[in-house]
């Protein structure tokens, strides 16, 4: 994927529902505060809704609905992660933003086999880290998975 | 690829395109010089260029073909053979150039079947006895050019003639030296597109052609064009949609400030916006006959492989609208068109026995109307066959017989939109497939547009559509609904209506059906916050809220919201492809105060609503208009002058007013009220104005063409629905006569008396009135009001009346085997006017000898004249109701006696 002269990649880190999520910083356009978010009728429980982001319709997707986390009581989503999908404009909301990381190949690995099949389909792999471990967020999938649903 | 095979690949194209059409012209009209001209000329251009160009496959065919035109130049006679071949080899050029694009490089492959079928011909055209040549207008040739050596002058082009050539390197020249230089000019407005070039004579073919031969200095003084790239407009377009967005987030903020400095500079802003966004909306405009480009010839094409005479007629080319839209009704169009050659059209045998002409004509027909652009395509075909509908509505279970039975042939004609619906006994190569029609609709739907069909069987069907003529930046109406906001498109509102418990516009229910009572009409309501499911905890205000008045084709429904805004010029932005589901939205779009809001999709709540609705107002419709005597009639009750119950059918009474007083002044002896902002008359019943001395007068408003006048009553006690029976009729000036509603005697006043105190020349356009026996009469006339008026008028000396609205609705009903006693009809009608109707009768032997009398206010001796010869009995003023009546009863005499 996007590998810089070492073979490293590097990720913006997310968390989501506590658990560390890592997106390819390739994909990330940025990351902003969501405003005034205008809910969409009769769309999908985790389209959030839309938001203008500088002139620019994002829609933004609930990612802790989309992985089935529960949502906490007075939790309101305080970040986004903005994504470009095929002239798009999407926002995965998440709970926060953490540093970016630089891992290499080495500490990757499958998915385990016995994963939520929801994170299975929107995840990469696994990053073995310090004391965590961190899934790789395959953007595309994220975005497919609206699709898949709908059409089910 | 380089940019100068780019730029010669364009132009080629367009070229070829403007001969496909020149070519079917000229052999409708292969005595027209100019016309080949023009062809030998582009055709020549594009051997040259080809030649320039290195590309021998591409040179070798154009030479080939300008060979044999060239033959035909010289007064060889023009065969349908040769021109198609000539079309088969545009074709061949087309598919070259098509792989030269992608490739970069002329594809591999052999033309010498194409190329010996056309030196075939040209020998062939060479011992054919060579007509007298046409040369007087062809640019004249180098002096080598003479019929006997036709075949050694093909053989060397460039001495055909030489300046054409020339030109063609001159061209090619000019964009050798222009084609660096964008890149040196690239930092102003249009990038790396722009390439300035003398507009080409060969991209305006009509003037090309009525210019004839000469025009080849017109390639240099020609109107300047640059062309640019079609991305580089699309960004512009981008760009000033997020200036006007910032243009009304700047108002929105500015209008939060009273006294703000900024006010001034921002108005000035504002209107260099609006100027910008006018001019690059301008760029995308295109005129809607580059989408017929490629019509003539395929109707040539169908014409032959049908074995059908069809004429392509073209109205309105230069019509302009977006390109976007322009590139969505570009299939649509054409498969109506094809439709029509193959279905509507019948073949040239049929066509005589039912003795029209043999050649039948299509007709494309494009004009603005508002925002919205109309395109009819009609046919002068055999029209839809109901009967084949109906059995396949049956077949594929759309409908069951019993809802049949309900149907007008209009609504059944109508099925022909549904999915998969093709009536073509035979698949033909041309269409018939069963993707059809719904396509058409689909991709119609898709931009906010509309569909409506008119057959009449044995004279051909009509479509049109209507579309908005662009789609970036719309019109919308600001709403709200469960404190979520929404746009609603407003070329689809029609109005809006405050709906509150005891007034008289109150939401009703039928079951669980909210109802509103509009005017007479019943109009189906659905709520907003239901249909989107966001209704929440929250019980629905039944009784009140606003209504938003929609129509979508023919369907009428109100939208209810809690709140109306302003309306507000929006950029519509597309739904993002996870929300494109969504019926119910077209698109989203930015608020002047920087929010998103979805725009609602008026088709999509149309078919959410259901095709129980469109069912109901059609048929509303279809009764309104036909008018029936024996239906119910709403009257408005109400008293005036006297103890007397009065009243007037309520469908004449535009509005119920109430005005205060004091607010009433006088001018020249006449009372007048400012009314929506002109002064509206009073009048009152008895002749005597009896005023209020304070408080509210009530009044009845009565309007027509833009003109109100007030009728003064003392109470407005009802409003009744009862069969009108006019039991007495009255020689009292101002009424019709007495009856009972309610089991009340009641006096039913002649509005028709009213309408000219308030203004004299209320008549001059539109009136009248009658005496007969019981007898059937026919009434015919554009306007509603005076159809109305007449029913009950008509109804009082003692006709069976029926309304049409429109020539063709009369035929209709004619046609539907009523036998009349009489015709009255209107002469100024739009579409068919009186006299058309009155010849379309007369054609017809069935009712031939009806008698029609015209109704006018047109009575100089040639408008007389005209009516005589198109066959009216008589001739009435329209103010001379006295007139009408005599003739009316001068037409039953002669019947009676003729009896």
């Amino acid at each position: 994927m996007q590998t810089t002269s070492d073979d490293v990649t590097e990720y913006v880190t997310v968390l989501i529902g506590g658990q560390l999520f890592g997106l390819p910083i390739s994909r990330v356009q940025d990351v902003f505060m969501p405003d005034r978010l205008t809910r969409v009728p009769l769309s999908h429980p985790d389209i959030a809704g839309v938001l203008n982001l500088r002139g620019r319709i994002v829609t933004a997707i609930d990612m802790r609905i989309r992985l089935g986390i529960a949502r906490e009581k007075d939790a309101k989503p305080a970040m986004a992660v903005g994504i470009e999908s095929r002239g798009e404009s999407y926002g995965l909301l998440i709970d926060s933003v953490g540093e970016v990381l630089k891992l290499s190949p080495d500490s990757r690995e499958q998915n385990p086999i016995n994963l939520d099949s929801r994170w299975a389909r929107v995840s990469a792999g696994v990053h073995r880290l310090e004391g965590q471990l961190m899934v790789i967020l395959d953007v595309d999938s994220v975005l497919a998975m609206g699709g898949e649903q709908l059409a089910a | 690829m380089d940019d100068l095979l780019r730029e010669f690949l364009t132009e080629t194209n367009e070229s070829l395109d403007v001969v496909d059409v020149e070519l079917v012209r000229f052999e409708q009209d292969p005595n027209n010089a100019a016309i080949l001209g023009n062809i030998f000329r582009l055709v020549h251009t594009i051997k040259g260029t080809c030649g320039f160009l290195g590309l021998p496959r591409l040179e070798a065919l154009a030479h080939a073909a300008e060979t044999l035109m060239g033959k035909y130049r010289d007064g060889s006679p023009v065969t349908g053979q040769g021109v198609t071949m000539i079309l088969f080899t545009i074709d061949r050029l087309k598919e070259i150039l098509g792989d030269l694009e992608g490739a970069g490089a002329e594809p591999e492959g052999d033309d010498g079947d194409l190329i010996s079928q056309l030196e075939a011909m040209s020998i062939a055209a060479d011992a054919a006895p060579a007509a007298a040549p046409v040369a007087e207008k062809a640019p004249a040739p180098a002096p080598t050019a003479a019929p006997e050596q036709a075949l050694e002058r093909a053989l060397r082009p460039g001495e055909v003639s030489l300046d054409e050539l020339e030109r063609a390197f001159r061209e090619t020249e000019a964009e050798v030296a222009v084609a660096p230089l964008p890149e040196v000019a690239a930092p102003p407005v249009a990038p790396e597109a722009a390439k300035v070039e003398a507009k080409k004579p060969a991209a305006r073919p009509a003037k090309a052609a009525s210019a004839g031969g000469d025009d080849e200095i017109e390639g240099v003084k020609g109107q300047q064009t640059l062309r640019v790239n079609v991305d580089t407009l699309e960004q512009l377009m981008t760009m000033v949609s997020e200036l006007v967005l910032t243009r009304n987030q700047l108002l929105e903020i500015v209008r939060r400030h009273e006294d703000s400095e900024f006010k001034v500079p921002l108005q000035r802003l504002s209107n260099v916006t609006a100027e910008l966004q006018d001019g690059v909306m301008k760029t995308r405009m295109q005129p809607i006959g580059n989408a017929w480009q490629k019509l003539p010839r395929i109707v040539r094409d169908l014409g032959n492989e049908l074995g059908k005479q069809i004429d392509l007629e073209m109205h309105g080319a230069e019509t302009e609208l977006d390109r976007q839209v322009l590139d969505l009704i570009k299939d649509p169009l054409t498969h109506m068109v094809r439709n029509s050659a193959d279905h509507g059209l019948e073949a040239t045998e049929q066509r005589r026995l039912a003795g029209k002409p043999e050649k039948g004509t299509i007709k494309l027909s494009a004009y603005h109307e508002g925002g919205h652009i109309v395109i009819a395509i009609s046919d002068d075909g055999r029209g839809l066959n109901t009967d084949r509908i109906k059995k396949k509505i049956l077949e594929q279970n759309l409908a069951t017989e019993a809802e049949l039975e309900k149907m007008t042939e209009a609504q059944i004609h109508k099925y022909i939109f549904a999915p998969g619906f093709s009536t073509a006994a035979a698949v033909t190569s041309v269409s018939g497939r069963g993707v059809g029609m719904d396509v058409v609709r689909t991709n119609i739907d898709q931009i906010g547009g509309t569909i409506d069909l008119k057959s009449v069987p044995g004279e051909g069907t009509t479509v049109t559509i209507k579309i908005p003529l662009t789609l970036a930046i719309v019109s919308a109406l600001i709403v709200e609904s469960a404190g979520d906001r929404f746009a609603v498109p407003q070329l689809s509102v029609i109005e809006l209506v405050r709906a509150q418990q005891n007034s008289e516009h109150r939401i009703e229910r039928i079951k669980d059906t909210p109802v509103l009572r509009l005017r007479n009409k019943l109009l189906p309501l659905v709520h907003l916050r239901q249909l989107l499911g966001i209704a929440g905890g929250e019980t629905l205000d039944e009784t009140a809220g606003f209504i938003v008045v929609t129509q979508v084709g023919s369907q009428t429904f109100g939208i209810v919201v809690d709140q109306v805004f302003h309306t507000e010029e929006i950029v519509v932005k597309p739904m993002s492809s996870k929300l494109r589901h969504i019926t119910m939205f077209s698109g989203t779009t930015i608020l002047g105060d920087g929010s998103v809001i979805m725009i609602i999709d008026p088709n999509g709540i149309a078919s959410a609503i259901g095709t129980d609705v469109s069912t109901e107002v059609n048929e509303t419709e279809a009764d309104s208009r036909r008018g029936n005597e024996r239906q119910l009639i709403s009257m408005l009750v109400f008293r005036a002058g006297s103890r007397e119950q009065k009243a007037v059918p309520l469908s004449l009474v535009t509005r119920l007013e109430e005005v205060a007083v004091d607010k009433i002044e006088q001018a020249h002896g006449r009372h007048l009220v400012q009314y929506r902002g002109a002064l509206m008359p009073l009048v009152s019943v008895s002749g005597y104005m009896e005023l209020k001395s304070e408080g509210s007068q009530p009044l009845l408003v009565f309007s027509d063409s833009g003109r109100s006048m007030g009728l003064v009553v003392d109470e407005i006690v009802d409003i009744v629905e009862d069969a009108l029976n006019i039991e007495v009729s009255a020689d009292v000036p101002g009424l019709l006569g007495s009856a009972v509603i309610k089991g009340q005697a009641t006096e039913i006043l002649d509005i028709g008396h009213y309408l000219p105190l308030a203004f004299e020349d209320w008549f001059k356009r539109k009136e009248m009135r009658i005496e007969a026996l019981t007898r059937k009469l026919l009434f015919v006339d554009d306007s509603p009001f005076f159809r109305n008026m007449l029913t009950p008028v008509l109804k009082a000396a003692g006709y069976d009346v029926v309304t049409a609205a429109a020539g063709s609705e009369a035929l209709d009903i004619l046609k539907g085997g009523d036998k009349f006693d009489v015709v009255v009809s209107d002469i100024e009608m739009p579409e068919m006017n009186g006299f058309e109707f009155a010849e379309a009768m007369r054609a017809d032997k069935r009712f031939a000898t009806t008698p029609v009398i015209a109704l006018s206010s047109l009575t100089n001796p040639a408008a007389i004249e005209r009516a005589r010869v198109a066959g009216f009995h008589d001739y009435v003023a329209k103010f001379d109701r006295q007139g009408l009546i005599a003739a009316l009863k001068e037409t039953s005499n002669e019947i009676a006696q003729a009896a």
